[in-house]
């Protein structure tokens, strides 16, 4: 059993069989409460899946994109669970989950929005009037999305005509389907392969100044 | 719910989690019993900012964490399967650096199916007392001076689970901020509090006269036990310029000295007020700015001569850590307090009366 965890936009959690059979998905679309919520959401999904602790072998991480304070929680949360338990972290890409997504759906309604085969990005608002987005093109042998660019970011205004003129179709999404998060760790991990780094995808640095020397007091 | 009170009457055994500023501070008690406190600072990524970048403080509990928690109890010779409670400071604190810890200690008490007891980090200051094996039981009521980089605090504390009052506090800069600003316009490197400290060596304390802060009669009435560095700090800046600007050189030694005395003075003049206004003879240190040698001498000098009694716990748990959040928590389980409920958040603001933050409602049998 998987258990899976992001914190990237609002706070996700699910319970996922390793053969994909979704057991329970919970979550919170507040953008700012993640400690909040955090604890009783993963409380909820294990009761909900009826399973208790001892029955999650892996812990699925959302590792971002995503504004920094609340990624950080549910990375951590993801640790300390999986410490409590000696199970190891499957550290997953977030924008990888709504791709997953996208990309079943299109395969279960014949590819009617284009998704199948065409290169799409993963959107999401990543605060300061910029936007993080990921670009995909279809899914390979493993059931996994083919990322043809990394996580970046782009100034809201410059998106559409940066993603046109690549021929990128856009997809937005103000939510991280934690299911489709633990399917990807699960598949991830039947075909052995690393999806994501251990490490917090921030794309920023820290907001910081180096001191010019201390302000002068008088005139 | 799949939380549960921890297994008493016995010593529980308490693992808590510290990331309210710059160190990640794990700790585990057992009872009384001080088994591991360990701290992994972020100190050094914050010299060149020349104080505690909020940012970079969180990125570095993130990563702390795990490994942390590991080498406590490797340390303790713990299992974490053998843990009664998680404890957390859910705050004061920095918001950021405070939720890595909240999340954290919410999904391993989870994951463990243990209680949570969520602690404000200013009582744990004085729980750190108990730690210490060689001191006798903290007598109450007691004053607190609580002194660091992120706060000056004056507690009378009554009981340290159920009654702890604010007396006052800093207006502005925390002490040990002030010690970080100086050394700045000195030319000292971060943290100011050693480098003041070792500068002011050499000095004489009375050389400058620099302003107290909060102690003419009007603030006296108003605000007796509150503090306020930022003016000194200007006076500190307002003289050093002065003599650059007269083409004289700077006697580092002497500001550092005068300096240090102001903000000594104020903090233990204003403690033993309290303790003198409260008819209570005890007084207990904590807090980093605690490993200032020229602040526990003075105090007990002066202390001593009003016969009030001073308590310093060992400086390894008077810097923020762990082992002071499980001994709270290991306090309340043993006074029968029930665990705290998964419904709080990071307070960066969280008052001192709150103990305990969210504790749970009894459970009708
Ligand atoms: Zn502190």
């Amino acid at each position: 059993m998987i258990l899976g965890i992001d914190t990237s936009l609002g706070t996700a959690v699910a319970v996922v069989e390793p053969d994909g059979v979704v057991r329970a998905q919970v979550e919170s679309t507040d953008s700012r409460g993640h400690a909040e919520v955090i604890g009783l959401l993963i409380e909820r999904a294990l009761a909900e899946a009826s399973v208790r602790p001892s029955d999650i072998a892996h812990v699925a991480s959302g590792m971002g994109p995503g504004p920094f304070t609340g990624l950080r929680v549910g990375i951590a949360a993801a640790r300390a669970f999986a410490l409590g338990r000696g199970i190891p972290v499957i550290p997953v890409a977030s924008h990888d989950a709504v791709a997953l997504e996208l990309l079943l759906h299109a395969a279960l309604t014949g590819g009617r929005d284009n998704t199948e085969d065409a290169a799409f990005a993963v959107v999401t608002d990543a605060r300061r009037r910029e936007f993080a987005y990921t670009v995909y093109r279809g899914i390979d042998d493993d059931g996994l999305p083919v990322r043809t660019a990394e996580p970046a970011l782009a100034p809201r205004d410059d998106l559409d005509g940066l993603l046109a003129s690549a021929g990128v179709l856009r997809r937005d999404t103000e939510r991280i389907p934690a299911a489709m998060l633990a399917l990807a760790a699960g598949r991830a991990l039947a075909a052995d392969r690393t999806m994501a780094s251990a490490d917090a995808l921030y794309l920023r640095s820290p907001d910081v100044t180096l001191p010019t020397g201390p302000k002068r007091v008088t005139a | 719910m799949t939380l549960r009170q921890a297994q008493g009457p016995g010593e529980p055994l308490v693992l808590g989690i510290e990331t309210s500023c710059d160190e990640t501070g794990i700790g585990i008690v057992r009872g009384r019993t001080l088994l591991s406190n360990t701290i992994a600072s972020s100190m050094d990524e914050h010299a060149r900012y020349g104080g505690v970048v909020p940012e970079v403080a969180a990125r570095a509990h993130l990563e702390a964490l795990q490994p942390s928690i590991e080498a406590a109890l490797a340390e303790s010779g713990v299992a974490l399967s053998d843990i009664d409670a998680v404890a957390v400071t859910s705050g004061p604190g920095l918001a950021g650096a405070l939720m890595v810890g909240v999340g954290a200690a919410k999904a391993l008490a989870v994951s463990l199916e243990r209680p949570l007891y969520a602690v404000n980090h200013l009582v744990g200051h004085i729980a750190a007392d108990i730690l210490d094996a060689d001191a006798s039981p903290l007598e109450y009521p007691t004053v607190a001076l609580l002194v660091s980089g992120g706060h000056t605090s004056l507690l009378l504390v009554r009981d340290l689970t159920s009654d702890v009052e604010l007396l006052g506090e800093t207006m502005d800069d925390a002490a040990g901020e002030a010690f970080d600003k100086v050394a700045r316009l000195l030319g000292l490197p971060y943290p100011g509090g050693p480098e003041i400290d070792r500068a002011a060596a050499s000095g004489d304390p009375k050389a400058i006269a620099f302003p107290r802060g909060l102690n003419r009669a009007s603030d006296m009435a108003k605000h007796r036990y509150d503090f306020s560095f930022s003016g000194l700090k200007t006076a500190v800046a307002r003289w050093v310029e002065q003599r650059q600007a007269a083409g004289e050189p700077v006697p580092v030694a002497d500001v550092a000295a005068s300096f240090r005395e102001a903000v000594v003075d104020v903090l233990v003049t204003k403690a033993l007020a309290a303790c003198r206004d409260h008819g209570v003879p005890r007084l207990l240190l904590g807090g980093g700015v605690i490993a200032n040698r020229r602040l526990r001498d003075v105090a007990i000098e002066r202390a001593d001569a009003a016969g009030v009694t001073v308590r310093i716990p060992p400086l390894s748990l008077c810097t923020d850590n762990g082992a002071m959040i499980a001994a709270l928590a290991s306090e309340l389980i043993m006074s029968g307090r029930r665990p705290s409920t998964l419904e709080f958040g990071a307070d960066s603001t969280l008052p001192v009366t709150e103990i305990q933050v969210a504790e749970s409602a009894e459970v009708p049998v």
